[in-house]
């Protein structure tokens, strides 16, 4: 999993039948990583920072449905405290 | 998932026979502006993408979940034709 900032979003009109109503966001790893496509399940918007689950886990976030994605945003960051 | 335009396609005879009747492309990575990226991959299409159109791929086993494509040896498919993508400046 890895933190990213929301910078945008893409819209598709024809794509996967599992993929209708949920939104799909331009996400810019923090920290170096280029950008990614990322699905939304908690109502993220451009700025903000949020925590992107990656890898096969990422369709977890859609319990119970086969929703083929490899970057979902689960959550929206308030804080990051880094020790150094 | 990345963005990508579709640059060609492939064609292959012997093949596993789960891939039989599926379109497999040529997708040149592209960033959000549209513009070319380093690095191509090979995406299994399933939403009947057109040359040059710009696509959604999804790689790694999620590609599996993509429409007509459980239990095939695929690790990219091709999952959405994108219309329009909106950055913030």
């Amino acid at each position: 999993m890895y933190l990213g900032k929301v910078v945008g979003n893409v819209v598709c009109t024809i794509k996967d039948e599992a993929l209708v109503g949920i939104r799909l966001m331009l996400v810019e790893r923090l920290y170096g990583g280029g950008t990614v496509v990322a699905l939304d399940t908690v109502g993220s918007g451009p700025g903000e920072t949020v925590y992107v689950c990656r890898g096969k886990e990422a369709s977890f976030a859609f319990k119970g449905r086969e929703v083929p994605t490899e970057a979902t945003i689960v959550a929206i960051v308030d804080e990051v405290q880094r020790m150094s | 998932m990345l963005l990508a335009r579709i640059a060609g396609t492939v064609v292959a005879t012997r093949k596993d026979p789960r891939l039989e009747g599926k379109k497999l492309l040529i997708c040149q990575l592209v960033n959000p502006r549209g513009e070319d990226e380093k690095g191509y991959v090979i995406a299994v299409d399933t939403v009947d993408a057109g040359h040059r159109e710009k696509v959604l791929i999804v790689q790694g086993s999620s590609a599996r979940m993509a429409s007509g494509c459980k239990d095939t040896p695929v690790d990219a498919a091709i999952v959405g034709i994108v219309d329009q993508v909106e950055q913030e400046a």
